[in-house]
């Protein structure tokens, strides 16, 4: 049984207060004494010269301090918006990776490239100015689809002909094609992820602010890792070092991976700021956030499975192109290649793995990490696949993937990882117990007695989390290390602040980093504080994504207590007159092994600052300590979902009956909030399956600009989740044993949707849908195929 | 430029607003309540949700001085008179209706105008009812448990003061 308020409590938020009475502090909540507003004017065209930019009638407007243009970003040498990461492409050459300049200079490359920017006493005045500025620009064919990039003839960049980013691969090519050469049965699917817009519900924000006094910079931002952008925007774009720059992301509504990097505006802000000596802020509005927020997915794959008689995976290929948008955002490159091609081993002993992606420019918005980052294609392409051999061969999609489970850990995949642990079996019966997978046929039935065709998907995932171990990732091309750091601060009274380089836009650090804190030390929460996103305050840290936060985050949260713990019982020692090596630490007192004599722990906590009576030749006064810690492994998430579905032929409406999933977290610190994360990722799986498609036409222009054309998922779109986790297995090499939980609904919910989907539909003789199904897709889909039946 | 004035959580406020300035940019600038919040541009997302006249309205879909003289409730309103959370954002804390918390206080005003005009909804009737409000975080799982739970916590405090 968990301690109270300690590891596996479902303690109730502290940060819910704030946010419930109105009181969170998002950057947009801020404003700076002096303050004046950006309003940035973006291209309206996909692909354009730009001849000439007018901007005096603007100047002259009222309320403008200034306009800029890509000239003043020419003039003062800044750099371009970097890339964190490098790829190798198949011919050991490093990829394509043209400028990518703050504001347009010579050229826009997608519809929202950045082209002028005023900056006014009020938002309205810089807007209303924005108008006025006159842009010639000759229109150029835009390059849109990924398929025919290589050869439309049309360059996003001089850089990269053809428009090839890299074309890059993973496994053992003539291993895989010598399995498929033995194969009973080869199942081909060829298929889209289709392109999604994260749209965290706080809009993008930045706050640039000069203080001339201290030659100090600091930028306010919306940002999921305030230590990478400082590494980012100070080191490569405008050379200010990391003491004269502070970043700070206060409450952040939400990112998924979309605030992730470094954009232009915090550069442009921070560096203008300095300019017009004069704080400067830019708030997105949700239109702007569609055309400048990087975008996720949007993969076109061809892939192939090769099975021999009993169903058992002989060798897997995948063919993808990868959509990198008009410019290389920060981790875009390793998207599609080290994150997606390396988890097409899945839950399973496929013993060859080939995967060749192909990273395409195109006149679109920079695409990167959306929650889950590859691992949901991955993963799609995977279940997807296994569901049609399974068709194909007359098995049950249950049974297929039982008999090829791997059950023998570690395990070495053909694909770089080393599972460490992992039950399969075990969330397989979970889910198809839980969701009474036995008695389905018997629904089906009653559906079919009611003129409705019911169907039943199963997923079977795997993530890989926790990222990630810097010399492996630098190996892989990262430009930066991937551990995480903390400080903790013993007070003298013995309450204790935590700094961690975490960051918690939504995900209740402040509660459950106080409830591994609470538990190792033995004090209540409550005299525990967590601080994040303040760069002036923070040792240092990357940051919150790819669910890495408890476990990489945490671990180093956990290596500083040990220290503390240390170098506390080295003070009771000399306190209790014991030797050292008989001190225990347990439930908050310092104890001398076999006797009652003990030190509470803030006993101790007030000697180290009150060093009357200390041990003061042997250890410094304070208690105060930091950690880094490095993963040695990645984690390995896993879980079944099973999704039930009801679609109506006469619409092509799709209904979700049931949605389970069992996952193996590892350990678990707060089931409600593991709980509420898979929810979360329930919905945006969900919606990518059903609802949501960023749409562009041939001439590159956005056609799901706003929530009035991109279907978010709203209350009444979503069912009640069945959420359940197994008695885990406890990741192995961190010290909570934990997997990370964020991404997994996302990952696992998809595949499993349109397996349902398709399950329902396939008496017409359907064998494939693509994402998102929707009531037209169905619809057409199924008039189709009973055309085909038909004409048969 | 123009004065406008409406009654603000039990408050007289008064501030300058144009023709074009829309309410939610008043509460938040003017008035400095920025716990009201703009999530969209095309009055989808509902995070703007305040009451005026009693009435939820998406504050970023009427103009300030429209609302002059008016009687406006934001989420800073409400909280119990001692600081403590009111039984609706109760709920929400106790269900974990909440993650990011940015599309939170648009849901506790457009759940309780729900409650006010239904004390005992169905999941559907608040799924229906809380339409207008996206939340990106949660999946609205756990929203609709707070409000079923404030529901029920309602109905129990009126049945007990009967």
């Amino acid at each position: 049984m968990p301690k109270d308020g300690g590891i596996g409590a479902s303690v109730v938020r502290r940060e819910d207060t704030r946010f419930l009475k109105g009181k969170g502090r998002y950057t947009d909540d801020m404003n700076r004494p002096g303050q004046t507003y950006a309003y940035i004017l973006r291209s309206s065209l996909a692909h354009a010269t730009l001849n000439n930019i007018d901007t005096a009638a603007a100047s002259a407007a009222p309320g403008v301090i200034r306009v800029f243009t890509g000239a003043d970003i020419t003039a003062a040498e800044l750099g371009g918006v970097p890339c964190g990461w490098q790829i190798t492409d198949k011919h050991g050459e490093p990829m394509k990776e043209p400028a990518h300049p703050i504001l347009a200079v010579g050229k826009v490359r997608h519809v929202g490239d950045p082209i002028a920017v005023v900056v006014a006493e009020t938002y309205d005045e810089a807007r209303d100015a924005a108008e006025l500025i006159d842009i010639d620009m000759t229109d150029l064919a835009a390059v849109v689809d990924m398929r025919t990039a290589e050869t439309s003839g049309n360059q996003v960049h001089e850089e990269a002909p053809d428009n090839v980013c890299y074309d890059w691969e993973l496994g053992d090519k003539e291993g895989t094609d010598a399995a498929f050469a033995n194969a009973h049965h080869v199942t081909t699917l060829e298929f889209i992820n289709n392109r999604l817009v994260a749209n965290p519900m706080e809009p993008r924000c930045a706050i640039g602010e000069y203080d001339e006094n201290d030659d100090n910079y600091t930028l306010y931002t919306t940002s999921q890792n305030p230590h990478v952008i400082r590494l980012l925007m100070g080191a490569f774009v405008l050379s200010i070092p990391e003491h004269k720059l502070r970043v700070y992301a206060p409450d952040v509504g939400g990112g998924f991976g979309s605030k992730i990097y470094h954009y232009a505006e915090e550069a442009f802000v921070t560096w203008a700021s300095k300019e017009i000596r004069r704080p400067i802020k830019w708030t997105a509005d949700r239109s702007e956030a569609f055309i400048s927020d990087a975008h996720g997915r949007d993969h076109v794959t061809k892939a192939e499975l090769a099975l021999d008689a009993e169903g058992k995976f002989l060798g897997l290929r995948a063919d993808t192109y990868a959509n990198m948008g008009a410019y290389l955002s920060t981790f875009a490159p390793c998207v599609p290649t080290w994150l997606h091609a390396t988890l097409l081993a899945g839950q399973y002993t496929t013993p060859m793995v080939h995967a060749r992606v192909r990273a395409m420019f195109t006149n679109t918005v920079p695409v990167d990490a959306y929650r889950g980052a590859g691992r949901p294609e991955a993963t799609y392409l995977l279940e997807r696949i296994i569901n049609k051999a399974a068709q194909e061969m007359g098995l049950d999609q249950a049974e297929i993937r039982r008999r090829n489970f791997i059950r023998t850990f570690p395990y070495d995949t053909p694909v770089a990882l080393q599972y460490d642990t992992g039950d399969y079996d075990a969330t397989l019966n979970a889910v198809m117990e839980t969701a009474d997978y036995a008695g389905f046929e018997a629904r089906r039935a009653e559906s079919a007695s009611r003129g409705k065709l019911r169907g039943i998907g199963l997923s079977c995932y795997i993530e890989a989390c926790g990222i990630a171990p810097s010399a492996l990732v630098g190996a892989l091309g990262a430009r930066a290390g991937l551990y995480e750091a903390a400080t903790i601060r013993v007070n003298p009274t013995g309450s204790v602040s935590v700094m961690t380089g975490a960051h918690s836009h939504g995900q209740g650090h402040e509660t459950t980093f106080a409830q591994v804190v609470s538990d190792a030390l033995g004090i209540p929460a409550d005299q525990i504080d967590i601080i994040h996103g303040d760069t002036d305050k923070i040792p240092f840290g990357m940051g919150t994504y790819g669910s890495r936060s408890l476990a990489v985050g945490g671990s180093a949260i956990v290596k500083a207590v040990d220290k503390v713990v240390a170098k506390g019982k080295k003070i009771a020692a000399h306190l209790l007159e014991a030797a050292e090596s008989d001190i225990i630490f347990e439930d908050g007192q310092y104890k001398v092994a076999g006797t009652d004599k003990a030190k509470a722990f803030a006993e101790v906590s007030l000697a180290a600052y009150v060093p009357h009576n200390y041990p003061i030749d042997e250890i410094e006064p304070g208690l105060e300590e930091t950690a880094f810690y490095d993963p040695k492994n990645f984690t390995y998430p896993a879980g079944s979902y099973l999704c039930e579905v009801e679609v109506d032929p006469e619409t092509g409406k799709v209904e979700i009956v049931a949605m389970t999933a069992s996952d193996d977290f590892g350990n678990i610190v707060n089931p409600m909030i593991v709980e509420g994360q898979v929810h979360g990722g329930l919905a945006q799986g969900i919606g990518q399956a059903l609802l949501e498609n960023c749409a562009y036409d041939e001439h590159g222009q956005l056609v799901s600009g706003s929530f009035m054309d991109y279907a978010m998922p709203l209350a009444v779109d979503l069912p009640n989740f069945v959420v359940e986790t197994v008695e885990g297995t406890p990741c192995t090499h961190n010290p909570l044993g934990v997997k990370g939980c964020g991404e997994a609904g996302a990952i696992g919910s998809p595949p499993a949707l349109i397996n349902a989907v398709v399950d329902a539909i396939k008496g017409y003789g359907i064998d494939h849908i693509d994402m998102p199904a929707t009531p037209l897709n169905v619809w057409t889909a199924i008039q189709n195929a009973s055309a085909k039946q038909a004409a048969e | 430029m123009a004065k406008v004035t409406m009654t603000v959580n039990g408050k007289e406020h008064s501030g300058e607003a144009e023709g074009r300035t829309l309410l939610v940019d008043f509460i938040r600038g003017e008035l400095g309540l920025t716990g009201t919040h703009v999530g969209c541009d095309t009055s989808q997302c509902g995070a703007c949700v305040v009451h005026v006249n009693g009435e939820s309205v998406k504050s970023c879909s009427v103009f300030a001085q429209a609302c002059d003289g008016a009687t406006v409730a934001t989420i800073e309103g409400m909280q119990n008179d001692d600081g403590t959370l009111g039984v609706l954002q109760a709920a929400f804390q106790e269900h974990h209706g909440l993650q990011c918390g940015f599309c939170t206080p648009g849901m506790v005003m457009s759940a309780s105008e729900l409650l006010k005009v239904n004390a005992s909804p169905t999941e559907e009737e608040i799924r229906e009812g809380l339409k207008g409000n996206i939340c990106r975080c949660t999946g609205y799982h756990n929203i609709v448990k707070a409000v079923q739970s404030a529901a029920a916590t309602m109905a129990g405090a009126a049945q007990a003061a009967e």
